[in-house]
């Protein structure tokens, strides 16, 4: 309590030029932190687990699964604990005090160590698994039960270490959202999707000697699932399922519940996001020119999977193109499909907030968008002249939407990147948001009423 | 034309924004020595709380006031000389005007009490407030807060986020006793007290305590109690900013004084906002009114008015909202706090939960043989603006209004709506059988229906 997070000098300068916080690596820097001693204990355990990758990644052994047992119990019973102990108990309400104090979250010290530290492991992942072997071997209970191969036994630690992640931190954003009941729901979808969809299930085929399906993962995220080489080795009824999704369950389901049936309820991306990345969401860009760059980067990235998807047909069917064709669907793989949606969009969190992928990169983001944006029924609803524009919708957009700019003016906020997390909705201290699906005339704009006296100021 | 606009608070940039839509070619100065650029006044209380940072309380992007030619000028004015239509700035050389809107806003109110100049000792309305608190809370363990109104909860909040201590004094038996009838304010009550803040009802300040340096130590109350506390929030209301007006021939009262335009005694002097005194306030509404929309709704009057196209101040059905720590509160309409003789009231509250609706409607008159509903308060439970206000307006029915108030309801999908036990309450009550027939999300069919 001792470093004032924001000071006006005597003489009044500009305020609008002080730095009106101070992000220090102290965590009792933050003015409205207060841990308790139980608390502090449920973060010994996650030290522990931490402790545990160390000594796993230094000895090169995993200690026949004892290690793995250290780092699930640390990480997600001590993760738990600390969500629990943080949000579970007293009235339930937004608590977001002290983000933009916290060296964590608003963008401090700890915040650039961690993304640092975040985007170097998924470099090494990536490109490098040799430097984590040790790392690895901490899972190689789980990769010898599925007679994973060496060599790709760091998608078992990544994949495990992704699904403790939306588990652990699942309950948090559970637990911190448990006044409303769209939140709560919202939250155990997207963890269930990944803990069965994107990690039971797959790994229950690689043990029924079958490929290792995501089967919520569509084209164009799945960027390879149209493409000619798929169709040599995908079960049929997988393909099948997959165009089906592609072709008619998407636009159907975008069409009566906005792009949010997908991006913040199904998609793995979007569950880390809505969970591991809570804590960040408020670092997204809201500016116009973040608005401006997001629009030509995501149709961009659209445009550029669309052409390989073809190209790659083209060169398949008559043999024209070949060199181009692959080269296209190598810079892809490499460009989107890792550097993009992995290294960036998942290492930045503490950096640019938690949906860098889903708003900059994700081409089934864009055509989720395209069709929200023309065709959806889905809207953000203001309520009339109730706005005191205190600008906490816009601040824990994580997808970097003004949502104020549209709520002080009463108007309908119909946004192809819109996720509908609903958030905007559960940080409003003045009921002012709601999402809603609805008649999709009039939904774009302003609703016509005039509901102080006859004046268009709403 | 040239526009100056003293203040940069809502009102003062509402008008600026609508002048600038009525009149492409006026140019338009905002005088202001609070902040460079407007922002939120009633979000100071996240700033304290560390849930937005000053950017993100600001209501545009910096490029919208170049963007819109609305100059921004950081100054205070000290004093207006009407005669010669210039204004006499603090800093910069004197500013010559054609058109004036005073746009000033409030002065926290104090009572006189004994040690109130003490350091620690303080009201909240601005930054400057703000950045005052920063500084003289830190190493607080232990605040007094005066009044029962909204600043006085929000400092309590805020207080409470850093660990500090708050013992909370308010004159009346309930909090907001002007606005909340007793069942809600005994709830809002008992939150602030589940809150962990020491809230004392019936209680008022009585002297504030110096230590050996001059600063606040503890306060005495008007139960003869003393409360060691380190720093003193006064938040039994505000004043209208009007000091500088002094000599300037512009009529004051505790405001400026306006008429349904908003136009002053002179000409082309308007006021509007908190520092705005309605000479004579329409049906309903008071004199003064220091409420962020009503400071939206003068301000877009007045534009019209300073662009030579005068409309009447017309604010519609009176609505407002705020939030008690965590539990949110709507109100429409005019809620007597006692009901007037031909009026009724209907109330649920949840057996656990902090929820509750009330709706108030006159008994049926003989002329028209409905019961018209007349207000709407609800807590814990988000209702729509446009279905209450038009409900209200048109005097419709309560029966009405109670087989379709789903479609009133705007809490999040899923949440659990009990417009259904309501009408279960009524039906007991008045020996009727009504059934809820509108759930949410037919809004627009029901607009047409009741047109």
């Amino acid at each position: 309590m001792t470093t004032a997070p924001f000071r006006l000098s005597a003489d009044r300068p500009a305020f609008d030029q002080v730095p009106n916080y101070d992000p220090s690596l102290s965590l009792t820097g933050n003015p409205a932190y207060h841990p308790s001693t139980a608390q502090k204990v449920a973060l010994v355990f996650v030290g522990i687990g931490a402790l545990a990758c160390l000594v796993g990644w230094a000895s090169g052994s995993g200690f026949g699964g004892a290690l793995l047992a250290t780092v699930v119990i640390g990480f997600g019973g001590g993760g738990m604990a600390y969500a629990w102990l943080t949000y579970g108990q007293g009235h339930a309400g937004i608590q977001n005090h002290g983000i933009m104090f916290s060296a964590q979250q608003a963008r401090g010290h700890v915040g650039w160590l961690w993304g640092i530290l975040l985007t170097g492991l998924y470099v090494l992942v990536y490109w490098f698994p040799q430097y984590l072997t040790g790392l690895i071997a901490v899972f190689d209970p789980i990769s010898n039960a599925l007679g994973y191969p060496e060599g790709s036994r760091q998608w078992v630690m990544y994949g495990s270490f992704y699904s403790l992640a939306v588990g652990t931190m699942g309950v948090r954003a559970f637990l911190k959202y448990r006044h409303i009941r769209y939140q709560k729901i919202r939250t155990v979808s997207v963890v269930f999707f990944q803990l069965v969809f994107g990690y039971s299930l797959p790994y229950l085929f690689v043990l029924l000697d079958q490929p290792e399906l995501y089967l919520h993962y569509f084209w164009p995220l799945d960027y390879d699932g149209l493409w000619p080489d798929t169709f040599g080795w995908m079960p049929m009824a997988a393909l099948i399922f997959g165009a089906a999704m592609i072709f008619i369950g998407t636009p159907v389901l975008t069409y009566f519940f906005g792009k949010r049936w997908y991006c913040s309820w199904v998609c793995g991306c979007g569950g880390l996001a809505e969970t591991a990345g809570d804590p960040y969401r408020h670092l997204s860009d809201k500016s116009q020119r973040a608005w401006k760059i997001e629009r030509w980067m995501i149709h961009g990235v659209l445009a550029f999977i669309i052409l390989t998807t073809l190209m790659l047909w083209a060169n398949a069917q008559w043999g024209v193109l070949g060199p181009i064709a692959t080269g296209f669907k190598k810079w892809y793989v490499f460009f989107i499909g890792l550097m993009f949606a992995g290294v960036i969009g998942v290492g930045f969190y503490p950096v640019f907030g938690s949906r860098v992928w889903c708003r900059f990169g994700c081409p089934m983001a864009a055509i989720l968008g395209l069709q929200q944006r023309f065709f959806s029924r889905f809207r953000i609803t203001t309520n009339g002249g109730q706005c005191i524009s205190c600008g906490n919708c816009s601040t824990y957009c994580e997808m970097g939407i003004d949502v104020r700019w549209y709520a002080q003016r009463g108007q309908n906020i119909v946004r192809a990147s819109c996720v509908g997390c609903g958030v905007c909705s559960a940080v409003c201290p003045r009921g002012v948001l709601s999402l809603e699906n609805g008649p999709r005339d009039g939904r774009i704009g302003a609703p016509q009423n005039n509901l102080i006296g006859d004046l268009d100021i709403l | 034309m040239h526009l100056v606009i003293v203040g940069n608070g809502i009102a003062g940039i509402t008008a600026a924004r609508h002048v600038r839509k009525l009149d492409a070619s006026a140019r338009i100065t905002v005088v202001s020595d609070e902040s460079d650029h407007p922002y939120s006044r009633t979000a100071l209380m996240y700033l304290y709380m560390g849930d937005l940072q000053f950017a993100h309380t600001k209501l545009y992007e910096d490029g919208f006031w170049t963007k819109n030619r609305i100059d921004l000028v950081r100054d205070r004015v000290l004093a207006v000389d009407a005669s010669a239509k210039t204004l006499t700035l603090r800093d910069a050389q004197p500013m010559s005007y054609d058109k004036l809107l005073i746009a000033t806003g409030s002065v926290p109110r104090f009572a006189g009490w004994p040690g109130q100049e003490l350091k620690g000792v303080q009201g909240f309305y601005d930054l400057q407030d703000l950045d005052r608190m920063e500084t003289d809370t830190a190493g607080v363990r232990h605040a007094v807060v005066v009044g029962g109104g909204l600043i006085g909860v929000e400092l309590a909040e805020m207080l409470h986020t850093r660990g500090i201590g708050v013992t909370l004094l308010v004159r009346s038996a309930w909090y907001l006793p002007a606005a909340l009838p007793e069942e809600e304010g005994m709830m809002v009550n008992e939150h602030i007290r589940a809150c962990g803040i020491d809230l004392r009802l019936e209680t008022e300040l009585a002297e504030v305590l110096p230590d050996s340096s001059g600063c606040v130590h503890a306060v005495t109350t008007s139960r003869g109690d003393t409360v060691e506390a380190q720093w003193v929030g006064i938040a039994i209301g505000v004043a209208p900013n009007v000091a500088f007006l002094k000599g300037s021939g512009i009529e004051t009262d505790r405001g400026v004084l306006v008429d349904e335009h908003f136009q002053t005694n002179l000409p082309d002097i308007y006021a509007a906002g908190d520092c705005a005194q309605h000479r004579t306030p329409p049906p309903g509404r008071r004199p003064i009114e220091p409420l962020w929309y009503a400071g939206r709704v003068h301000g877009a009057t007045a534009a019209f008015g300073l662009c030579g196209q005068p409309r009447a101040y017309a604010p519609g059905v009176f609505f407002n909202s705020a939030k008690f720590f965590d539990l949110e509160w709507q109100v429409y309409g005019d809620l007597n706090t006692t009901l007037a003789a031909d009026e009724r009231t209907l109330y649920w509250q949840h057996p656990t939960e902090d929820k509750a609706i009330r709706l108030n409607y006159t008994v049926a008159d003989s002329a028209r043989n409905v019961s018209s509903l007349t207000a709407v308060n609800v807590m814990g439970i988000r209702y729509r603006h446009d279905v209450c206000t038009h409900w209200i307006e048109h005097g419709t029915d309560i029966e009405t209004v109670l087989q379709n108030l789903g479609a009133a309801n705007f809490d999040p999908e899923f949440t659990a709506q009990h417009e259904a036990d309501l009408v279960a309450q009524y039906n007991r009550q008045a020996g009727r059988t009504l059934t809820l027939e509108r759930t949410r999300g037919r809004i627009r069919s029901l607009l047409a229906l009741s047109r």
